[in-house]
C-alpha cells in the first residue's frame, strides 16, 4: 500500500508493503543513497537516521511505524545547527578514511549535540557505541564530537 | 560540489592502442601525457619493454585531471597520489580534479606487483618516483611551450600555481593556455626531481580531497551505483563450500509484493525485487533444501589437525643462516613453542555486492574493486565475452582490506545477471557477506629457539604451514614452495639471529575459501615471531625491551624506533597489578614499527587495551595526517583481531554470522594511541597494514606482563585468563 512520509522536509509518497525497512525505501526506492546498508539488525548503525530528531537504526525501522514523524537524513542533516557544527568539525579534524559508516556516525553524533550540548566521554560512549567503523577512526569521532561542542561553546 | 572531483572515468577501449604513445591531444585537445616506466616484470614477456602507467591530463580550460592508479579505501591514496604529482607539476590539490583508472593492466600495473591492483602496501612505494618524474615531465614541457611561444631560454621561466612565469619580464601564462602547444613538445628524457628541501606539498599535512563528499553523503560507493532501470537482488549461497541446491519452493517469495524473479542456480539462489526490502523478504520466504557435499561434516579442529600433522614433516626453505641444528644441539637453553592463528573475515563496513548489466553482446559492471583488471577478466569469462567487451566503473570503497582484491563477488553477479533483462545490483546480506568471505588462512606454527649461556640467541627454528593466497591469486609467484607474501616477516626479521632456518609447508584446507586480509604475510609472521621473541627474554630473564635492543646493533632505524616507543610509553615504569604492557617490533612494507600496548585483564579474564604508544619510521612522509591516520586504523583493526578475530566451521558451515557473533571493537573499548613519526630521508614505506600486524604481539607480551599466561592461539580466550575464584 502506498505511505505518506516527511524525508528532510518533502512529503514523498512510496508504495510497498507495511513491514519494509525505511532503509530501503530511502535507498532503492527514494533513490537516496547518503544512508548505508551494514548489518540489517541494528548492530552497526552505518544505516542511522533521524525521526522527529532521535537518532534511529533505519534497517529495522518499518516504513508503516513513522506515521507523521519527519525523518532526516544525512542529505540534510547540515542544514541544522548540531548537523552542521559536526559535519564541520569532521572536516578540520579529519576524520574520514574509507568513509562508508560515516554517514551514520555524523547522525548519531548530530543527535548527541541536538541533545546534550556538553557530552563527557561517557556520554559519548552511550551514543556512540553503536556505530561501528571498521577503519577505526573512533579517536577522531571523539575529538571531533569535543571540537564541534566547543565551537557549540563559542558560536552559543 | 566536491562529488565532481571524483568522477568515473568512461572506460576506453581504445586505450591499450594509446598506450604505446607518449603524448596525445586529448579531445579538447589538451596535454595528455602517459609515462612509461620500467617493470617488475620480465622484459621478455613485453616486447615493447615500456608500459606507460598513469596520466595527467590538463584540458584546455585549465583543469587539471589525475587519473588514480591506486584506488581508496580508506587509506589516503587519493590525497597521497596527488600530492607527488601536483609537487612536481606546480599546482595546488585544489586545481586537480580525480578519476577512477579504468582495467587496463598495461597503464595502471603496480610496478611493484606487476598487475593492477592496491594491495600489500605497494601504492606508495611504487608511486614514489614515477609519478613525482610524472609531474616534472608535464611541468617541463609546460615550460618548454611556454619558452618557445615568448621566444626566450626555458630555463628563463619556472612553473608555479597553474601557470608558467617568465621571471625577468613577469609574463604569465596559464597551463591551460599552453595545454595544446605543450602537447608538441618533446617528452624530456629525463627529468630532475625537486630536492626535499624544495618540496611543498610533500610533508606537510594535506586535507583529504575525499572527505567532503564523505560527510554529507554524496560520495558514491559500489553499492550506490543506481542505473536506470536497476533491479535489486540478494541471494542464499550454499552454507558449506561445495554443496549444492537440493529443492526449491520458491512459490510465497513470488508471492511478496515487489518480488520480479527467482534466479535458482546450481550453488546459488537470487531474489531480484524492486527493492533490497523485498529481495530479503522473498529470500526469508524461500522453502531451500541443500545437498551439503562433500564438505558437510568440515571442522575447523581437523584443519588445524591437519596443518600439524603437516609441519611434522619437513618444508620449503624460505631463509637459511649457518646451522640451526648444530648450535641447537650446543645451545645452554632450549625455547620451543606453537602458536596458531584462526581464520578471519575481512567484514568490510560496505557488504559485498556488484552491479552488472548483462546485454547480448557485451556486460557492463558497476562495482568498487582493488584489482579492476582482475574483475574485467574473471568477468568475461563468466559472461563468456572477451574483456573488452566487459565495461567496469570502479567506485569509492567502503572498506578492502583484502577483500576486494578477489573478484568472486562480480564472477557471482553476472552469473544472476545472465538470467536477469536489464541492470541487476547483487547485494550479500551480511550474514552472507561473513559467511562466504574469503578468509584469512589458518596458521599453525612449530618455532624454537636455542640461547647461549647469556641468554642470547644462537640457534632459531620455525616451520610453519598454512594456505598460499598468492599461489591462487598470482601464481607465477609461487616458485619451489615458496611465495614471498607468507614468509614475509619471518624471514626479514631486524634482529641479529646467526644459525636462523626457516621453512613453509603450503597446505590447503578443504571446503574454505583464503585470501589476503590488512597486513597479510605479516599479520601472522609478526605475531609468531614477536611473542616468541618475548618467550626468549623471560627465558633469559632479561627485560624484553633490553633484549631485543642488544640484537639491533645492525638495525639502526629499528633500535631508534623501539627506544622512542619505550621511552614515549614509560617502559619500566612500575603498573598496578592485572595490568601489564608489552612491546613489540617490526619491519615490513618497507616502514619500521615499534609498538608498547597497555592492558589491564579483569579477574573474569576479560582484556581491555587500554594505550598503545606507537613509534614509527616509515622513510620520507607524504602526508603526516595520513600516516598517523593509518596508524590508529590499523591499531583498531588489530585489538578488533586480538580480542575478537575468529572464524570456525563446524558441519562444513561458517559459525559466525553477522556483528553479534563476529564482533568488532567499538569506540567505548577503543584504547588511546599515541604515534611518533621519526624523521626520515628514507623513500616512503607503506603505511596502510603494517600497525595492525605489530599491535597483536604487543598485546599477547602486554598480557603476559599482566598475568603470567602466555596466550599462543589468537584470539584472546578469556577463560585461559580467568582467576581461580
Amino acid at each position: 500500500m502506498a505511505f505518506n512520509v516527511n524525508v528532510n522536509g518533502s512529503a514523498r509518497s512510496v508504495d510497498v508493503d507495511g513491514d519494509t525497512p525505511l532503509l530501503w525505501v530511502l535507498r532503492d526506492v527514494l533513490g537516496m543513497t547518503g544512508t548505508k546498508f551494514g548489518c540489517g539488525m541494528a548492530l552497526c548503525g552505518a544505516c542511522t537516521v533521524h525521526i522527529d530528531g532521535v537518532a534511529t537504526r533505519s534497517c529495522i525501522t518499518t516504513i508503516d511505524s513513522i506515521g507523521n514523524s519527519h525523518i532526516t537524513t544525512i542529505e540534510a542533516v547540515g542544514a541544522t545547527a548540531a548537523g552542521a557544527r559536526i559535519q564541520k568539525a569532521w572536516l578540520d579534524h579529519e576524520v574520514v578514511q574509507c568513509g562508508y559508516c560515516q554517514s551514520g556516525q555524523i547522525m548519531s553524533a548530530s543527535a548527541l549535540l541536538a541533545s546534550n550540548a556538553h557530552p563527557n566521554d561517557a556520554d559519548i560512549d552511550d551514543a556512540m557505541s553503536g556505530n561501528i567503523c571498521r577503519c577505526g577512526t573512533y579517536v577522531r569521532i571523539r575529538e571531533a564530537i569535543k571540537l564541534a561542542m566547543q565551537t557549540n561553546k563559542k558560536g552559543g | 560540489m566536491i562529488l565532481d572531483r571524483i568522477a568515473s572515468r568512461t572506460p576506453d577501449t581504445n586505450l591499450s592502442r594509446r598506450s604505446f604513445l607518449t603524448t596525445s591531444a586529448t579531445v579538447g585537445g589538451g596535454l595528455m601525457l602517459s609515462l612509461s616506466l620500467p617493470l617488475g616484470r620480465s622484459e621478455a614477456a613485453r616486447p615493447d619493454g615500456f608500459a606507460p602507467n598513469a596520466f595527467i591530463r590538463i584540458d584546455s580550460d585549465g583543469q587539471v585531471v589525475l587519473t588514480m592508479p591506486y584506488v581508496e579505501m580508506g587509506q589516503g591514496t587519493y590525497t597521497s597520489i596527488p600530492m607527488l604529482i601536483a609537487e612536481e607539476l606546480e599546482v595546488s590539490l585544489k586545481q586537480v580534479r580525480l578519476e577512477h583508472a579504468p582495467p587496463n593492466e598495461k597503464l595502471y600495473a603496480n610496478p611493484l606487483l606487476g598487475v593492477q591492483a592496491t594491495g600489500n602496501s605497494n601504492a606508495m612505494r611504487g608511486a614514489w618516483k614515477p609519478l613525482r618524474e610524472a609531474g616534472a615531465t608535464a611541468r617541463t614541457m609546460l615550460v618548454a611551450a611556454a619558452a618557445n611561444r615568448w621566444g626566450v631560454d626555458a630555463k628563463s621561466c619556472r612553473a608555479q600555481d597553474g601557470e608558467v612565469i617568465h621571471v625577468s619580464t613577469g609574463r604569465r601564462l596559464k597551463y591551460g593556455e599552453l595545454a595544446v602547444e605543450a602537447a608538441k613538445m618533446p617528452v624530456p628524457g629525463n627529468v630532475t626531481l625537486k630536492s626535499p628541501e624544495d618540496f611543498k606539498l610533500i610533508g606537510t599535512p594535506a586535507k583529504r580531497l575525499d572527505a567532503p563528499a564523505k560527510v554529507n553523503g554524496t560520495a558514491v560507493y559500489g553499492i550506490d551505483a543506481r542505473p536506470p532501470g536497476v533491479k535489486i537482488a540478494t541471494l542464499a549461497q550454499s552454507p558449506v563450500f561445495g554443496g549444492r541446491v537440493k529443492s526449491l519452493d520458491d512459490t510465497a517469495a513470488r508471492a511478496v509484493k515487489g518480488v520480479r524473479q527467482i534466479v535458482r542456480l546450481d550453488d546459488v539462489v537470487a531474489v531480484v525485487a524492486d527493492h533490497m526490502g523485498a529481495a530479503k523478504k522473498g529470500l526469508a520466504a524461500l522453502k531451500l533444501e541443500w545437498d551439503d557435499g562433500p564438505n558437510a561434516n568440515l571442522a575447523t579442529e581437523e584443519i588445524a589437525r591437519e596443518l600439524e600433522q603437516a609441519t611434522l614433516g619437513s618444508g620449503a626453505v624460505a631463509h637459511n643462516i649457518g646451522d640451526a641444528d648444530k648450535a641447537m644441539a650446543s645451545a645452554a637453553t632450549k625455547v620451543e613453542a606453537i602458536y596458531h592463528l584462526p581464520f578471519l573475515a575481512h567484514a568490510t563496513m560496505e557488504p559485498m555486492n556488484c552491479t552488472v548489466h548483462f546485454r547480448k553482446d557485451e556486460c557492463e559492471i558497476w562495482i568498487g574493486s582493488q584489482a579492476v583488471a582482475r574483475v574485467q577478466a574473471m568477468a568475461a569469462e563468466a559472461a563468456g565475452l572477451p574483456p573488452e567487451k566487459v565495461i567496469v566503473h570502479n567506485h569509492l570503497i567502503g572498506g578492502g582490506f583484502g577483500r576486494r582484491l578477489e573478484a568472486d563477488g562480480a564472477v557471482r553477479a553476472v552469473e544472476i545477471a545472465k538470467h536477469v533483462d536489464g541492470p541487476v545490483k547483487v547485494v550479500w546480506t551480511r550474514e552472507e557477506d561473513i559467511q562466504h568471505d574469503m578468509y584469512r588462512p589458518y596458521w599453525f606454527d612449530r618455532i624454537s629457539a636455542g640461547l647461549n649461556e647469556q641468554g642470547r640467541p644462537v640457534a632459531w627454528k620455525h616451520r610453519f604451514a598454512g594456505s598460499s593466497v598468492l599461489a591462487r591469486w598470482l601464481p607465477p609467484a609461487f616458485k619451489d614452495g615458496l611465495d614471498p607474501d607468507s614468509t614475509e616477516g619471518a624471514i626479514d626479521l631486524v634482529y641479529d639471529l646467526p644459525n636462523f632456518h626457516v621453512e613453509y609447508i603450503r597446505v590447503e584446507p578443504p571446503g574454505i575459501p583464503t585470501a589476503f586480509w590488512r597486513s597479510v604475510g605479516p599479520s601472522h609472521n609478526v605475531f609468531v615471531t614477536e611473542s616468541f621473541i618475548d618467550e626468549m627474554a623471560v627465558a633469559a630473564k632479561q627485560d624484553a625491551v633490553a633484549y631485543r635492543r642488544a640484537l639491533l646493533d645492525k638495525s639502526p632505524r629499528a633500535k631508534a624506533v623501539l627506544d622512542l616507543a619505550a621511552e614515549k610509553a614509560g617502559w619500566g615504569q612500575a603498573m598496578p597489578k592485572g595490568t601489564g604492557r608489552g612491546v613489540s617490533l617490526q619491519s615490513v612494507f618497507g616502514s619500521y614499527l615499534a609498538q608498547v600496548a597497555e592492558v589491564e585483564v579483569s579477574k573474569e579474564g576479560a582484556v581491555r587495551v587500554r594505550r598503545v604508544v606507537c613509534a614509527v619510521d616509515c622513510g620520507t612522509v607524504v602526508n603526516p595526517d595520513t600516516v598517523q591516520a593509518q596508524i590508529q586504523s590499523c591499531i583498531i583493526f588489530g585489538v578488533t583481531a586480538a580480542l575478537y578475530g575468529e572464524i570456525t566451521l563446524k558441519n562444513g558451515r561458517v559459525e559466525q554470522t553477522n556483528f553479534d557473533t563476529y564482533q568488532m571493537l567499538r569506540i567505548n573499548e577503543a584504547p588511546a594511541i599515541e604515534v611518533h613519526i621519526v624523521k626520515s630521508a628514507e623513500p616512503p614505506g607503506g603505511m596502510g597494514e603494517t600497525g595492525t600486524s605489530v599491535i597483536v604481539p604487543a598485546i599477547a607480551n602486554a598480557i603476559f606482563a599482566a598475568t603470567g599466561k602466555r596466550l599462543r592461539k589468537m584470539p584472546v580466550d578469556a577463560s585461559v585468563l580467568k582467576q581461580p575464584v
